[in-house]
């Protein structure tokens, strides 16, 4: 690891504020995904604002008809939300399939959902449901928000606050783990919000997380595994390394879709 | 018996300082003035070093030296070698190519190290490591080893032709080959044992201390045979001779056959502390680990049974080329030879076998003994091949195994080892059982129901294990005698310390050892130490692996308890008036026979210390024996494995839902321990059949460089097993002992992989048999079935 400073705001407008003074700066939420690649010397940020003593950038609220996750919120704390829970239990599941419990004690949504690795599971979550990224400047919604494997809409500066998320009558997710890293090889986020219909997909693409728009147009007439049955991706655009194939991660997509659409409507 | 002797699943003593964290490692340890090296490492897997620049990592603070491979050979300091020779087919020697601890023309794979950084702290050290300036001159790499020996693959070494070390081969060919022709039914599988990364808890380590004013060295080292690694380092680097090296192998967190072998950085920490008179010491990050630490497997077979109309094995000839990396590291050449076509006959009666192996050089890590050692490959050649060749016959697998099991001992195999005892029928017949195999269809429907498609898997093992006869492994190129030592030194009040010239490193010697002798003396499990691992202190010792450390060092253990009570009984002689003929010793009482005059095993070490009774000229005083024990065979542990999946159809994804193991291991000393070892045995033996595989790119880059890539086995990937045991002593050696150290990971593979083909009607799947690798074997087979 190389030498950086360490800074620790206690309000998102401090923190705002040293990011802006240190163009090199990285902000540090649970740090499960920086610090290992700092260790390794492939990163080399200047400085690290820890996020951790902001106030009011944790918990689990229900707030009208979404529930709000602040972005400091931990994994653990996020799987064991009895209100998550009870309103929308698909979202509750995502945390704990998520790393091991030392990750789940530290990972935050903030950060997993900011770095949008194109193997994490709440990408999948947030675009699944509909969700909003509220940051300090302004409110994004997920369609517009991952915009590429580890790439996002946030702008210089911007610091994600907390994430809103519609609930969805029905919603599930299915994960096929990535053997070694317990990341998703693939992961499936379905829901149904009245005439809202998602299909959304992590671990697979090439490209990030992205939408089955062939399942949620079939899917709109029965919100029903049976609606997909037989219906397939492409394995143009799938990843491909020495754990998945493009054509098997194409045909996990529909076998995890049919699986998630099971539970969701079980 | 005992309350903790022989037979007691006595808990392990070892076991509270390691579970509250007061183990002794070598990074533990911390010597006055230490410094920490850091290794500059070569990014390319092939290439010559035009130049290398040190002046800037030296003027990096904290830095107190860099040194490089130039210096290393200025300062003659010796390579590395493998201590077996090994003769190909022609008479030739195996050819051995230079093995320097630091490169200084040319490196041969990622991670080979050209320059040392000597620093303050390993902060420092590794800044100053990237100021190293080395100026490469890439070169294309070996990867494939089934490609190596071909016509225009680039040479790895100046001296060794066609990158190929030795063209070896065992059996008789020409007798092979008629039983071939003459056989009514012929079973061919090509196989490629996949290539593992050990990955010990504990990474490698080395700390080096010299004292200049005695001129000597000490080595705190990961060793699993401290004084092996003291031999090689004196007789062969050359660092200092034997009697001012101390080599010290404190705890030891897991080995697995990796921490055998004698490696660069333990040479260049005691080259460098004598060089800057400051102790060196180097922790390898895990990182490192996979880039450095001996790899294992990595064999390509083609290999071939001959049967009769009646299931009945005329014979098995296999072709196999074995991947031995860049260099060859200190048994390598072992493995794939004598540790391995041996053991091709497995519990068959084989008529005839012929085996050629051809060891090649690649631009990849070296590749040396790891759990099981070549052992592991043959019974994965054998078990595959027995199997399919029942499928092909429409017979049951147990039903042709039964018709060639050997039933008769001794059996000579026409591949060298003699087996002395053994009762294979017994252990399938109890493994049978305890899987309940007879309901099996009734669980595969049950499966089928739920979308799995279910499969059942055996694999019926043999190993040779109590490692070694010397006579026997020096007629086969052997440099070293495997014989093992002890020395037990009763204290004058009654305690015992017993010096194993063995090594723990997770295996309970420290319980296992103790058992015996509170058994023998009878005496506390408790009033028992055992030390090993440091050659100060230890007489000399072979170190521990291949399963050897009961059969071969608990026997020495017993010869020098022989000696310790014929030694006893004539202190009690003189103690109670009596011939030492007439003295018997039980539960740790010496009785005059045929009277009630006893006195107990304590009173009579303090009269052999205070020597009040006898007279010097009539006893030696005192009360510690030495022995050396060589047995007078392998031993052959064998057993039976039962393996039953559930695959499902729509992920390919294996889960293995139960696990059957019966195995004999002759004398058992701590069931519990032994259990443990079988559990951990198997959970690698599916390491390898479902996970593990260690994958290099064409430029001979690691891709599966971390655990974020390489796939260990977790506690969610193993079922609750059920382990049984029949016994069978061994006739070679005083307890019967046969050894268990090594037969899960030998056995798992195979009983794995049958499970799964016969789940998928296919034979066509290579390991690890990932859901990817599963799912594509079923879209060969049966398109629609997903």
């Amino acid at each position: 690891m190389y030498n950086f400073t360490f800074h620790r705001p206690t309000t998102v407008r401090q923190a705002a504020g040293l990011l802006a003074r240190n163009p090199e700066g990285k902000l540090l939420a649970g740090g499960h995904s920086l610090l290992p690649v700092m260790k390794q010397r492939l990163a080399q940020p200047s400085a690290l604002v820890d996020l951790s003593q902001v106030e009011g950038m944790t918990g689990v609220e229900l707030k009208g008809r979404s529930v709000v996750i602040g972005a400091m919120t931990r994994h653990a704390d996020v799987a064991k939300s009895d209100v998550l829970k009870e309103v929308l239990p698909g979202l509750a599941s995502v945390p704990g399939s998520i790393g091991d419990p030392q990750v789940r004690n530290r990972g935050t949504i903030g950060g997993s959902i900011a770095n949008n690795d194109p193997n994490a599971d709440y990408p999948a979550a947030c675009l699944g449901l509909g969700a909003t990224i509220i940051t300090n400047k302004r409110r994004i919604a997920a369609d517009d928000f991952f915009t590429g494997m580890f790439s996002t809409a946030l702008e210089d500066g911007e610091i994600i606050v907390k994430v809103s998320f519609p609930i969805a009558k029905k919603a599930a997710y299915e994960k096929f783990k990535h053997p070694a890293s317990g990341f998703a090889l693939v992961g499936v986020f379905v829901s149904k919000r009245g005439p809202d219909i998602r299909v959304a997909v992590t671990g697979a693409g090439s490209n990030g997380v992205f939408r089955v728009k062939s399942f949620e147009e079939a899917l709109a007439k029965r919100f029903s595994p049976k609606s997909i049955e037989g219906m397939t991706i492409p394995a143009n655009g799938m990843n491909s390394d020495i754990h998945a194939t493009p054509e098997y991660r194409a045909h996990l997509v529909g076998v995890l879709a049919k699986r998630a659409l099971a539970k969701a409507t079980a | 018996m005992t309350a903790n002797g022989i037979g007691v699943p006595v808990r392990r003593k070892e076991d509270f300082r390691f579970i509250t964290g007061q183990g002794q490692y070598t990074d533990d340890v911390v010597r006055p003035g230490e410094t920490r090296a850091v290794f500059v490492r070569s990014p390319h897997a092939h290439a010559k070093i035009r130049k290398i620049d040190v002046a800037a990592a030296k003027a990096m603070p904290g830095v107190v030296d860099v040194l490089t491979g130039a210096q290393l050979a200025g300062d003659k300091v010796g390579n590395l070698i493998c201590g077996w020779m090994i003769h190909s087919k022609d008479g030739t020697p195996m050819k051995m190519a230079p093995h320097p601890a630091l490169a200084a023309t040319t490196v041969n794979h990622v991670g080979d190290a050209v320059a040392v950084v000597i620093a303050e702290t390993t902060a420092q050290g590794k800044d100053a490591a990237e100021k190293v300036v080395v100026d490469y001159e890439v070169l294309p790499a070996v990867v494939d080893p089934s490609k190596a020996q071909a016509k225009g693959t680039p040479q790895i070494h100046p001296d060794v032709p066609d990158n190929t070390i030795y063209q070896w081969h065992l059996g008789d060919q020409k007798a092979v080959e008629a039983a071939f022709k003459a056989a009514k039914h012929i079973t061919k599988l090509d196989i490629v044992n996949n290539r593992l990364v050990p990955n010990a808890m504990e990474p490698r380590a080395a700390l080096a201390d010299y004292d200049a004013g005695n001129d000597s060295l000490t080595l705190w080292n990961t060793s699993q045979n401290p004084h092996v690694a003291r031999l090689v380092i004196s007789a062969f680097v050359g660092i200092a001779p034997e009697h001012k090296l101390r080599v010290i192998a404190p705890d030891v967190g897991g080995g697995f056959g990796s921490k055998i072998f004698i490696y660069p950085e333990e040479v260049v920490c005691l080259w460098a502390s004598r060089k800057v008179k400051r102790p060196v010491k180097w922790t390898s990050e895990r990182s490192e680990a996979f880039l450095t630490d001996a790899h294992g497997r990595d064999h390509v077979t083609h290999a071939e049974l001959a049967l009769d109309s009646n299931g009945k094995i005329l014979a098995l000839r296999a072709r196999t080329i074995a991947n031995l990396g860049a260099y060859m590291s200190t048994f390598s050449s072992s493995v794939p030879t004598y540790l391995y076509a041996t053991l091709l006959s497995g519990q068959y009666d084989i008529p005839q076998i012929y085996c050629e192996v051809d060891a090649v050089y690649t631009n990849t890590v070296p590749v040396d003994a790891y759990r099981g050692a070549g052992r592991p490959e043959a019974t994965f050649v054998v078990e595959r091949l027995v199997e399919v060749a029942a499928r092909q016959l429409g017979l049951d697998p147990t039903d042709l195994r039964k018709r060639n099991f050997i039933k008769n001992f001794p059996h000579q195999t026409p591949v060298i080892m003699s087996y002395d005892a053994g009762d294979y029928n017994a252990s399938l017949k109890k493994a049978m059982e305890l899987a309940d195999v007879k309901s099996f269809g009734k669980r595969k429907r049950e499966s089928a129901r739920h979308g799995k498609i279910r499969g059942i898997g055996y694999s019926t093992y043999i190993e040779a294990c109590g490692i070694a006869p010397s006579q026997a492994v020096g007629s086969l190129g052997a440099g070293v005698g495997l014989w093992e030592s002890a020395e037990v030194r009763v204290n004058p009040t009654g305690s015992v310390e017993v010096l194993t010239g063995t090594h723990a490193h997770g295996q309970g010697h420290e319980t296992t050892f103790a058992q015996l002798v509170s058994e023998r003396l009878g005496i506390p499990f408790d009033s028992v130490s055992i030390v090993h691992g440091d050659t100060d202190k230890v007489q000399f010792g072979m170190g521990t692996y291949g399963s050897r450390s009961g059969a071969v060092g608990m026997s020495a253990i017993v010869k020098a308890l022989d000696k310790i009570e014929a030694k006893a009984k004539k202190v009690a002689g003189f103690m109670m008036e009596a011939s030492e003929n007439d003295i018997e010793f039980k539960d740790g009482k010496f009785t005059v026979k045929g009277t009630d005059k006893s006195v107990g095993f304590g009173d009579v070490a303090l009269n052999a210390y205070i020597a009040h009774k006898f007279t010097g000229a009539e006893l030696e005083p005192g009360l510690k024996e030495t022995s050396f024990y060589d047995p007078t065979n392998f031993t052959f542990p064998a057993g039976c494995h039962i393996c039953e999946v559930e695959i499902d159809q729509e992920t390919g994804k294996t889960d293995i839902v139960n696990w059957v193991a019966v195995d004999d291991f002759g004398t058992v000393i701590n069931p519990m321990i032994v259990e443990g070892q079988v559990h951990g045995g198997i959970a690698q033996g599916v390491g390898q059949a479902l996970l593990e595989g260690a994958v290099y790119d064409a430029n001979g880059q690691l891709v599966t460089g971390s655990m974020m890539d390489y796939t260990m086995p977790r506690a969610h990937d193993l079922p609750s097993f059920h382990v049984g045991l029949t016994e069978t002593k061994s006739p070679s050696n005083p307890l019967g002992i046969k050894g268990c150290g090594e037969a899960g990971a030998i056995a798992a593979p195979a009983a794995v992989i049958n499970a799964i083909t016969d789940a998928l009607g296919t034979e066509d799947i290579a390991m690890p048999a990932t859901a990817n690798a599963v799912w594509a074997a079923m879209q060969r087979t049966s398109p629609k079935a997903a």
